[in-house]
This record gives C-alpha cells, structure tokens and sequence, in this order.
C-alpha cells in the first residue's frame, strides 16, 4: 500500500488525538483517585483511629445503652465498607456533620470562613511574588556576589524560622511598639457592623463599594499577616526564580543576544525572565497552595477568621467533624491547585506538548 | 613496566596521594578515598560547616544537659525569680511565669527536639525507601498502586494532615512523632523510586540478575545503598521543616504536654505576656531559628558534596 501525503496526515492527527484523550483522562483518574484517597484518610482519623468515636461523644459516664444508641445513630454498628460508602455519599452531597462549637453544618461554617483564608494567602503570595522574582533575578545575574549572599540568606532564615514565633515578634513590634498596623483581627469593630460584604473578600468588596476608610482598616489589618505569609513565600520564590534564571542566562540564546548587541537588561527582563516565566507559574501555584497550610498557624496569631483559625480554634474544644471538614477543604484545594498548575504548565510550555 | 613504576612510587597508607589515588588496591582504600573528596567538597562550604558546628552543639547539649543546665527545667521559685528579665544574676536568659530558668528550659528542650528529629527520621526515611524501591524495581501495577497512595499522601499539606491525626490520637510527644512522621514518608518514596528507576535496567543489575539473586535481594543489597545517598541528603534537609511543625505542634498545644520544656510549648506559654516580657516567648523561637537554619545549611552543604548534578544550581 502506498503511503500518501494524506494518509499520513489522517494517521498523525488520529495519533495525535488518541494521545490527547489518553492526557484528559489519565488526569481524570488522577484526580479522582486522589479525591477518593483524601476522603478516605479522613475517613481513617475520624473513625478507625479514635478507640470509640461515639464514647467521644457521650462521654466515658454515659450508661451503656445511651453509648448503643449513638453508636447505631453514628451507623458504627454497620461493617466498616459500608460506613465508608455512607461517608462518600455524605461527602459528595456537602455533608460533613455538625459542628459541635457553632452548632452549624460544617459545610456551612467553611464556606463562611474560606473567603477570609482565600483573601490572606492571596495577598501574601502576591507579596511574595512581586518582591520575590525581582529579588531572585538580581541573585541570579550577580551570582556569586555580597548580593546573591544576601538573597540567600534570606531565603534560608525563611525556611527556618517558626512562623507562629515571627508572626508574634511582628506584633510586638509594629502593634505594640510602632502603632503602625491594627490589632489581630479582620476588620475594626467600628466598621464590623456597618461594612456589609458582597462577596467575602473584604478588601474587594470595601473598594467595590468605594468605601476608602473601610478598605484602609482592613488594609493596616491584613498587611501584617499578609506580609509574614509574603516571607515565607518569597523565601521559595526566590530561590525557584534564581535557579531558573541561572539555567536560562546558560542558554545559547542569551549569547546570540550579547552577540547582537542588546542591552543587559533587555536580555534579562525580556528574552531570560519570559523563558523563566513558564515555571515560575507553576512555582507561585505551588507557593500560593503552601500558604494556605501556612496560614493556619498565622490565623491562630492574627485571630484571623479564615479556615485556619476554624480548625484551631475547633480543636481546642474537640470538634473533630469541624477540624476533619476544614482538613478536607484545604486538601481538596491544595490538590485542586496543584492539579491545576500541572495543566498550566503543559499549557504554556510547548515543549511539554507531545509532538 | 608502568605497573613496577607504579608499585615504586605507591604512595604511603592514609596519606593524601593515597586517598586521592585514582586506582585503589582495596575496597577499604576506595570507601576512604570516596569519603576523603566528600568531606573535602562538604568543608570547602563554609556555611555548611557552621551547619555541621550547630547541630554537633545540638547533640552535645542535649546530650550533657544536666550538666549544663544551670537550675532545674520543670520546677522554679515562684516566689523570688517570676519573670526575671535576660541578665539578672543567675538567669541569663531570664525566667518565665513560673520562676524556671528558660536557658535550662532550653537546654533540657534540645533533647526533646533532638528525639522528635531522630524518631521521625528512623519511622519514615525506611518506610520511604522501602515503597520507593519496590515500586521502581517492580513497575507496573505494583508502581502503579503504591504511587497512587503516596500521592494521596502528598496531596494533603503536612501540617494540617498532622493535625488531624493528632486531634484523633490525642495530644502528647508521641503521637505528634507519629503523625509527622506520616506525613513525611512520601517525598522519600518519591525519590527512592526515581533514582531505582535510572539503574534498574542498568547492567551491573542484569549480572546480579544472571547470577540468580532472588528481586528481594537485588533490592536490598543492590538498589537501597545506591538510593541512599539523595536520601540522607532530603531528610537533613526536611529535618528543619519536622522541627517546624513539631513546633507548630507544640505550639497548639497538640506536641509535648506540660511541664515538658518543649519549645513550641514554650512560645506558647509565653504568647499571654508577649507584650511586657518579650523573653519568655522570644528566646525558645530563636533556639528553634538556630537549629532548623543549622538543619537547612547542613543539609545545603551535604547536597552541594554529594549530588554534584545539583550543586551548580
């Protein structure tokens, strides 16, 4: 059979298809599985690992049948396959129990704290971002120098030191000592009750509504919180910029351009840093989805109203459905993200495309 | 004639030529001789060996800590030393709200750390190697199946998964050595399975192979000592980030009970009085920067001497 112009064509874009359905869903299985796997070690905490989970509730006084009944109510009584099928039905219908502390279903308190987290972490990554990249280019160009020295440095100190421990000498200091930023909290009491939010995202919502003295408290309030988380991803995105930067300003490229007579900084910020830009996406992905891990001890210092402090603040009184629905919302979007960047990154990178 | 030139100038025993000698005429003389140019490679780092010089301190304080300590760790004098600040005579570091000594408290602390760090290191780097290396090795669904479950691991951040598992367990030491050490296994597995898979199909495997070694035997005699250099590497490195959230930990009130001086525990005792006695939580998060960024230099140094392929990053 003779091979034709067109029959080559017809076979490569088969090929070239298949392999793209082949991409969507093995993403698919991927992500399902590990969906499936996030419920399913929540499942394990809250019901395999404490010795009796309905003794936890009626407490170790409570006459037998009483303990029974919770039991049965709980479904414990039931084999542990089909607890687990019951837990995935409640799950994948929004239903992840009661809170003991706020009375409300977890589902519910979640979706009114998360804006809060979504707020924090935003700002702290774009902090990180905006001083983070510059500050990992210049290592990266005078590499080997006082600068470099100092960049890494930094960033060191940054991996190192316990956040909740920062976040408490930043209070002292610019609180208590400077004035310069609000106390612990969100927003001021003042404005507590006359601010009506539309979408939860204050800081939005405040310059939405062209309310400028609300936005600033919130402002002197977030700056602090959203400053630490800003370290410490600046810390990560500095170190990924001048790794990345290193490799490109090796490339041949970077030569031909010298060769041609452009300016170093031109070399830099427009031909090295786009090429760099790609990963760094998915960096800033990443950092954004490790502050969201981060702010739960940051919550607890600022006693910011975010899903971070929700869990805390839950453990404290031993609400385990509370603490395990807030464990299940920031996997679900830490894997959301991390799934989401890997797309992007196949996205933007031709070279990941598959020929 | 080039080997009795050779034998003529053979370098004398233990000496640096010897070390360096590109043809070693024993195993013993190749082992030293490999470590020789690691160690040269490691100390020409500076900082690294200021990491090296805080975590040998570390080791040594906790290991001479009562001879160290100055006053005892759990009891104080509540009546003549509360809240004493850095410098009063006796108590360097100053004292916390019940009259103890916090540089004792320190000092009696680094143990705690020290034992968090090394239990958790000792639970999850074998239990990394061990999923890592058989999943290379085997391939197909055994890989398949055992990175599925290491990556349900990795999707959840760590301390929040620790968390929940404490908050099941109960609060105490252990179980904060435990959850951590659950969360942190993954990355291991990860990367004891990439570097199985660059040499499975590599030859000196297919003579171990021909020679009838069962796969059991392979993997723990051929593929684990090849894995464990990157390893040693990732755990020092992660050491920093255990003592973190084991601080965290502490810090919530889920690690180490009181009056163990646990120095997350401490900065939180110390939380009520930040704003007037700054040292009582001030002083435990320094040992903690100073022992994690020891860690982290450490741990830089090792990888810049051991991994060449990453160093010129």
């Amino acid at each position: 059979m003779v091979l034709t112009e067109t029959t080559v064509a017809t076979r490569r874009n088969r090929r070239r298809a298949s392999s793209y359905v082949k991409a969507v869903l093995r993403f698919l299985v991927t992500a399902a599985t590990t969906f499936l796997g996030l419920l399913a070690v929540t499942f394990f905490i809250g019901r395999v690992v404490p010795i009796d989970p309905a003794l936890a509730i009626v407490g170790d006084r409570a006459p037998a049948h009483v303990v029974e009944r919770v039991r049965e109510q709980l479904g414990l009584n039931l084999p542990l396959y089909q607890q687990f099928w019951i837990y995935l039905k409640q799950a994948f219908s929004g239903d992840f129990g009661t809170s003991v502390l706020t009375t409300n279903p977890v589902m519910t308190d979640i979706a009114r704290v998360f804006p809060a987290t979504i707020e924090l972490a935003a700002v702290g990554t774009i902090i990180g971002a905006l001083i983070g990249v510059p500050l990992g280019v210049l290592a990266a160009v005078k590499r080997g120098s006082i600068a470099d020295q100092i960049v890494r440095i930094i960033g060191l100190v940054g991996y190192s030191v316990p956040i909740f421990w920062l976040g408490l000498i930043a209070l002292v200091l610019f609180y208590a000592r400077l004035g310069w930023v609000a106390y612990p909290g969100r927003i001021d009491v003042v404005y507590e009750y006359t601010f009506t939010p539309i979408t939860g995202f204050f800081l939005l919502d405040a310059i939405w509504q062209a309310q400028w003295d609300v936005a600033w408290d919130l402002f002197r309030h977030i700056i602090l919180p959203g400053g630490l988380l800003g370290y410490f991803s600046l810390a990560y995105i500095s170190r990924m910029t001048r790794s990345f930067m290193l490799n490109e300003l090796s490339q041949e490229y970077v030569v031909a351009a010298r060769a041609k007579g452009l300016s170093e900084s031109r070399i830099i910020w427009r031909h090295a840093l786009r090429n760099a830009a790609v990963p760094m996406v998915t960096v800033i992905a990443l950092s954004y989805a490790g502050l969201l891990e981060g702010s739960v001890l940051t919550e607890t210092i600022f006693s910011w109203p975010g899903l971070g402090f929700y869990i805390t603040s839950s453990l404290q009184n031993a609400d385990m459905n509370a603490v395990l629905g807030g464990t299940i919302a920031i996997g679900v979007v830490f894997v959301s993200i991390n799934l989401f960047s890997d797309v992007l990154y196949r996205t933007l990178d031709p070279r990941t495309r598959s020929r | 004639m080039a080997i009795v030139t050779n034998t003529a100038t053979a370098p004398k025993p233990y000496s640096r030529a010897w070390l360096l000698s590109d043809r070693p005429e024993s195993r013993h003389q190749a082992r030293l001789g490999r470590a020789y140019v690691i160690w040269r490679q490691f100390s020409a780092n500076r900082l690294a060996l200021i990491g090296l010089g805080i975590i040998l301190a570390l080791v040594l304080v906790a290991i001479f800590a009562d001879v160290l300590a100055p006053h005892n760790p759990v009891q104080g004098d509540l009546r003549n030393s509360r809240l004493l600040p850095p410098g009063s005579p006796g108590f360097l570091l100053g004292t916390d709200d019940q009259g103890r000594d916090i540089l004792s408290r320190l000092l009696y602390g680094s143990r705690l750390t020290l034992f968090v760090v090394c239990l958790v290191a000792v639970i999850a780097a074998p239990i990394g190697l061990i999923v890592g290396t058989a999943a290379g090795y085997a391939g197909g669904w055994v890989d398949a199946v055992l990175m599925r479950i290491t990556d349900i691991f990795l999707a959840f951040p760590k301390l929040v998964l620790a968390l929940a598992l404490v908050a099941a367990l109960g609060p105490g030491i252990e179980n904060a050595v435990l959850a951590i050490a659950v969360t942190s296994w993954p990355p291991y597995a990860r990367i004891a399975r990439a570097e199985t898979l660059t040499f499975r199909n590599s030859e000196f495997i297919s003579a171990v192979k021909l020679m009838g070694a069962s796969p059991m035997r392979i993997v723990i005699r051929h593929v684990m000592p090849l894995c464990l250099s990157s390893l040693i590497v990732r755990v020092t490195l992660d050491m920093a980030g255990i003592i973190l959230t084991a601080a965290g930990l502490g810090f919530l009130g889920l690690g180490a009970q009181p009056p163990l001086p646990e120095w997350g525990a401490m900065i939180a005792s110390g939380r009520r009085f930040i704003l007037d006695q700054w040292w009582v939580a001030g002083m435990p998060g320094v040992a903690i920067l100073i022992v994690s960024l020891g860690f982290n230099l450490l741990g830089d140094g090792l990888r810049d001497a051991l991994d060449p392929k990453e160093a010129g990053q």
